[in-house]
């Protein structure tokens, strides 16, 4: 009882010993470890869920790392979760810690989440996710989260308050801190109880200066506008009360600051019983998660977080000369990334900081200290390394681990729901799945397997067979690994709902996408996976990314996958004018910076350039069609697309200095959109063929024109202009040149059907003097005539326009012609009939 | 946040001059005597040797504020506090400043009065140039003496670095990065031994405490002479920012223009503002890499684009509007400044202008007479 007779000074009649800490504050932990240290309770009592405390022994486990977190978590309801994490340097872990450590029972005495979860559920109907995880804080500063939130008050947001009640709320550190005259809560907090050592002081002392300062502040403001905060701290007056009978005044509570005027006061324990009965209630499981410190930071959404969780690390581990510690670490990472820093630098740093210090009135060098040292010692001024140091050092990379024995987390017991109702059973064996999107169960399992490999849980495998089977097919081949258990426990830590984690990856995953086309996939993966509010991060950082990539065929090659998602969107009625919007802006991109991209290629570089050009193609023309029905006129692509799209191929197609090949193919694309008149082609492909242009170049002309694949042979076969050009360069061609255009010219035409390739054949022989009266003596080969064949062709027109939905008008033929050459031709088609 | 026109001598037009003097550009310690006396008179804290203020008062003196007794400072450099600390800070600590920025971040009016309020002496300057010799830096001859009386301290020429040495003073090296790599290693031993030998007497000049040294150099600027990273790491750098808001660039800008203008006698023409605000968000956009509304990344072309530009835009279009338009700065006078800021580089900055003007400006609203106008001299 020596400890409590050393401690008893400290409070006027005895009572508990409370020690108000700042959640997550080195400094407080410190405090903590000191004052356990000297009053050696019989009980530590910490503010926290009460569920909890069977799995306090865990903490003492060798392979239990922070920072972790309590998850708690409605068992009907996965996704209605709350989260108290606690870092190394949190005092409520120091002070769990200890208790394991001396063998002296640890208790939660917060309310317990069995009734906060409840209170969200009684707020809004939506499940609270973690997303909205510390909204109370958020609202009103994160100091207040380290003052009074904590652990536990709001931090575990089940119940976010409305806006209007978080405005009003008082944030007690901002409070003092004006009171200080400091402007910014956090930097008067550190001055005065972080960066202070606990040193030969008294050690309860800093607890009793802030309960005063705090008994001030409730005196004025109350409960300041946290109103449930009044039922919390009367059920922690009878949890107190309960162990006070039990082990007499050696009991310790280790709770945020701001209760700790409320658990001093004398209330009647059938007043707090009356404040604590009917409350609402949710059956919850709670369990250990992994945190990282980069969820700890602010940063991350997480309203009670900390702006530097490896900054407060260091300040809280390193056992003295803090400022010259943390140095030596910075140069360390400096110089692991190639940059010269040496011992010289890191004493000027130093030096630089402790004056900075002693500028601004501080007792000790803060973070903003250091960082300004860092900037202008070690970083020579710029921004680039020091944003490497903040993120590196100061947030840190630390991910922590729990224990095996740790309980389910809820993902794996949301998955078990889906499975269940999807009735997709995990099994083994391995099977092939056939999935109809049209029908709604069949889209279900669909959305789960994709959401599960976006978490990286590989239990199904696409199959390609639906490539060809049209969109609203899929075809999955099944394979239920143990090895995926562990997977999904990892995916914990994105979330406690399939749709939740997956979004929340999704994001990540966009964020940190080393390229264009990373980003790309990832959207489409997110539009098969429905996860929309994934949606709008992804689709930042894509515009992002396309803004910054300067090389066109990134972004030639991030356009037709886009287009692609558009397409699937239409399918499974998603919401896609976000995405038409940022694919616009791609297509903007790539008009503009095409024509540059052109000039100077060589052939392999020119051939890989036609193939986006025709990807560009392709993606313009689905592009500039409207999208379905229904969709807002603002978010239609611009009608004007094609016409500039245009205007890029007339510019190409007359270019000297663009490669012949992309000359040719643009001439093509010009002339089956009905933009270049035949006279025209037939010009521009006189130029090239002509006696002044290199045959090389003219073959390469002649490949982009009518080669690869794209019906050039039937071009030939009816145009007998362009195929007399062709017919007269060839045959002028000099003997030595012409060895050199052979392996081109071969490819070009051995691409053709054998049966265009035959009429080609036929036509050459006959010569160009008796092609002119083939038509009179009706020698011309079945089915093909040197003219259209005006009657014939329109026959077909009727049943054409049926099949395309279209009523009429010229474009209906020209799109149909491209459309029929176009590899897509399925899908296209599919999508405008579903 | 003071910008000039030109990165070496004209920001102090700049200034508020209290009580004109009879030089065309009084130096600051003359300008602002009165506030520097009496800060001077009311600091109370302690200086470091030779300091003529405390680091306190000194930062008072840059960023303004109100005295006990009521005098007012007025701020002289209008930017970020950080800035302003560290930079005294590290003189303090007897370490080198260098101050980098791109060409009108007001570096040599923050080095001019940094020294003023130091040392009560901005005049220990050294500029730099392609020319400057080592002996600008360490020391010269009189040959005449030396002809007739050989080698001694009279016939010495000391250089300004060299007299701050001996006195304990501030001295400033302007455009350090123009300086030939030969000469600029000089310093190296000034700063890090803080002497300077003087082998042809066998004699060295120590510095005594309070000497210091501050050097401005451009950023931005290729084929300078980059500093070694030995002469680097003996200074603290502080790089000193564009202007934060908008609003202050804008503000800048109107008024540089508005004095040039005067001084240039150009008509005046009325109501520039809008215009004004055009060019500046244009350069903020284009250089910040994102748009205003920060939705929207760009790529940044190869030029500078720093306010200085903007106002040189600014009024070559007021010249084009009065001479040769109807008097009112409209988007045309200034499409062609601006394209010639902007595309420095005729491949990569022109596909980057256009690029802006297709994806950011066509779709903006009340934009569509500037995007023709730009499209025009473009094409």
């Amino acid at each position: 009882m020596t400890g409590v007779e050393g401690g008893a000074g400290r409070v006027a009649g005895g009572g508990p010993l409370l020690l108000g800490v700042r959640h997550h504050g080195p400094g407080s932990a410190r405090a903590v470890r000191a004052a356990l240290e000297a009053a050696r309770p019989r009980i530590v009592l910490i503010e926290g869920p009460p569920e909890a405390d069977s799995l306090i022994p865990l903490a003492a486990e060798e392979d239990m790392r922070p920072p972790v977190a309590l998850l708690a978590h409605a068992v009907d309801e996965p996704g209605r979760s709350a989260f108290w994490p606690l870092a190394e340097f949190s005092p409520e872990w120091v002070a769990i810690r200890w208790a394991l450590r001396h063998e002296v029972p640890a208790r939660f005495i917060d309310l317990p989440a069995t009734h906060t979860l409840a209170w969200g559920r009684d707020g809004r109907d939506e499940p609270v996710g973690e997303e909205t995880d510390g909204t109370p804080d958020a609202g009103s500063g994160g100091a207040d989260g380290h003052a009074s939130a904590p652990l536990s008050p709001s931090a575990p947001s089940p119940a976010p308050p409305p806006a209007s009640e978080a405005d009003v709320r008082v944030d007690p550190l901002a409070v003092l801190a004006d009171a200080a005259g400091y402007d910014d809560p956090e930097r008067w907090w550190e001055d005065v109880v972080e960066h202070r050592g606990t040193g030969e002081r008294d050690a309860f002392a800093p607890f009793v200066v802030l309960e005063e300062a705090m008994g001030a502040l409730r005196e004025v403001y109350g409960t300041g506008g946290h109103e449930r905060d009044l039922v919390r701290e009367a059920y922690m007056r009878l949890q107190v009360r309960a162990a006070q009978r039990e082990f007499g005044d050696a009991v310790a509570v280790v709770c945020g600051a701001w209760h700790v005027p409320a658990l001093r006061e004398k209330t009647t324990v059938a007043a707090d019983r009356a404040l604590v009965k009917g409350l609402p209630k949710v059956k919850a499981d709670m369990t250990w998660v992994p945190w990282t410190n980069r969820r700890l930071a602010r940063v991350s959404g997480y309203g009670a977080g900390i702006d530097s969780p490896g900054w407060y690390g260091h300040l809280f581990s390193a056992p003295d000369r803090p400022v010259e510690r943390w140095m030596t670490k910075v140069a360390g990472l400096l110089r692991d990334e190639d940059r010269i820093v040496s011992s010289a630098h890191v004493i000027e740093a130093v030096r630089l900081a402790e004056t900075l210090a002693v500028m601004r009135g501080r007792p000790l060098p803060g973070l903003g200290e250091t960082t300004d040292a860092v900037r202008a010692v070690m970083c020579e001024g710029s921004d680039v390394p020091l944003a490497l140091v903040h993120d590196r050092l100061v947030v840190g990379d630390v991910l922590g681990e729990v224990p095996q024995a740790a309980p389910a987390v809820p993902l794996q017991r949301d998955l078990d729901r889906i499975q269940r109702r999807l009735r997709l059973r995990p099994e083994a064996l391995e099977r092939e799945l056939e999935l109809d999107l049209r029908k709604e169960t069949d889209a279900g399992r669909s959305t789960l397997l994709h959401r599960l490999r976006l978490l990286g849980v590989a239990w199904g495998e696409a199959v390609a067979s639906w490539g060809s089977t049209g969109t609203f097919r899929e075809t999955w081949r099944l394979r239920w690994e143990p090895e995926l258990s562990v997977r999904i426990a990892e995916a914990g830590v994105w979330g406690t709902t399939v749709l939740g984690a997956a979004t929340a990856k999704a994001e990540a995953d966009a964020v940190s996408a080393q390229g264009l086309a990373e980003v790309t996939a990832l959207a489409e993966r997110c539009l098969l996976a429905e996860l929309p509010d994934a949606l709008p991060v992804v689709m930042r950082v894509l515009a992002d990314r396309a803004a910054l990539d300067a090389d066109v065929g990134h972004l030639a090659q991030a356009l037709p996958a886009l287009v692609r998602s558009l397409r699937y969107g239409d399918v499974r009625g998603t919401d896609t004018g976000a995405l038409a919007e940022v694919a616009a802006g791609l297509a903007e991109r790539i008009f503009v910076g095409l024509p540059p991209a052109c000039v100077g290629l060589d052939a392999d570089a020119a051939e890989e350039m036609r193939r986006h050009v025709d990807a560009v193609q392709g993606a313009v023309a689905l592009l500039a069609e409207a999208p379905p029905a229904g969709d807002p006129a603002a978010d239609r692509p611009d009608p004007d697309l094609r016409g500039r799209w245009h205007s890029v191929l007339r510019l190409l197609s007359v270019r000297d200095t663009v490669s012949g090949i992309l000359r040719g193919r643009a001439v093509r694309l010009l002339l089956d959109e009905g933009e270049l008149a035949q006279d025209e082609a037939a010009r521009l492909m006189g130029l090239v063929l002509s006696p002044g242009t290199p045959p090389a170049e003219g073959a390469a002309w002649i490949e982009g024109f009518v080669g690869g694949g794209s019906g050039g042979g039937m071009l030939l076969v009816h145009d007998e202009r362009l195929l007399g050009l062709v017919d007269a360069w060839l045959t002028g061609v000099p003997a030595e040149a012409f060895t050199d255009v052979l392996p081109l010219l071969r490819r070009t035409f051995s691409a053709y059907e054998p049966g265009v390739r035959r009429t080609l054949g036929e036509l050459v022989r006959r010569g160009p003097g008796e092609r002119a009266s083939a038509t009179a003596a009706g020698s011309a080969p079945p089915g093909f005539a040197p003219d259209l064949d005006m009657e014939r062709a329109d026959a077909v027109v009727p049943v054409v326009r049926l099949l395309l939905g279209l009523d009429g008008g010229s474009r209906g033929h020209v799109e149909n012609t491209d459309d029929d050459t176009d590899d897509d031709r399925d899908d296209k088609n599919l999508a405008g009939v579903a | 946040m003071s910008v000039s026109v030109e990165p070496t001598t004209v920001e102090a037009a700049e200034a508020v001059v209290e009580e004109p003097a009879e030089a065309l550009r009084p130096h600051a310690e003359d300008a602002f005597a009165g506030e520097l006396a009496a800060l001077a008179a009311q600091d109370d804290r302690p200086r470091p040797a030779r300091w003529k203020l405390s680091p306190w008062a000194v930062a008072t003196y840059l960023l303004g504020g109100t005295l006990p007794d009521g005098t007012v400072i007025t701020p002289k450099y209008v930017g970020p506090r950080r800035i302003v600390e560290v930079a005294v800070t590290t003189l303090a600590t007897d370490r080198a400043l260098l101050l980098l920025g791109v060409p009108g971040t007001a570096k040599t009016w923050v080095s001019e009065h940094l020294a003023a309020a130091v040392s009560g002496d901005s005049t220990l300057l050294v500029q730099g140039t392609a020319g400057t010799p080592e002996e600008a830096i360490r020391y010269g001859w009189n040959y005449a003496q030396l002809l007739a009386h050989g080698p001694s301290r009279d016939a010495l020429v000391p250089s300004p670095v060299m007299r701050a040495m001996a006195e304990g003073m501030t001295a400033r090296v302007e455009e350090l990065t123009r300086i030939p790599a030969d000469v600029q290693d000089t310093l190296i031993t000034i700063l890090s031994e803080k002497t300077l030998p003087i082998p042809e007497l066998g004699q060295e000049v120590q510095a005594v405490r309070g000497f210091n040294l501050i050097a401005t150099a451009n950023d931005r600027d290729r084929g300078v002479n980059d500093l070694s990273s030995a002469l680097r790491r003996r200074f603290n750098t502080v790089v000193l920012p564009l202007p934060e808001s908008a609003d202050a660039e804008v503000d800048i800008v109107s008024r540089r223009v508005d004095q040039i203008g005067r001084s240039l006698d150009l008509p005046s023409v009325p109501d520039g503002v809008d215009e004004i605000r055009r060019v500046v968000t244009v350069f903020r956009e284009l250089r910040d890499g994102v748009t205003a509304d920060g939705r929207t990344k760009l790529k940044s072309p190869s030029g500078t684009l720093s306010t200085a530009e903007a106002i040189s835009v600014v009024t070559n279009g007021l010249a084009l509007a009065a001479h040769f338009g109807d008097g009112v700065l409209r988007a045309g006078d200034v499409a062609a400044g601006i394209l010639g800021a902007v595309v420095r580089d005729p491949a990569a900055d022109r596909v980057i202008w256009q690029e802006y003007l297709e994806t950011v400006v066509r779709e903006r609203d009340g934009w569509t007479d500037f995007y023709r106008a730009c499209r025009e001299v473009s094409a």
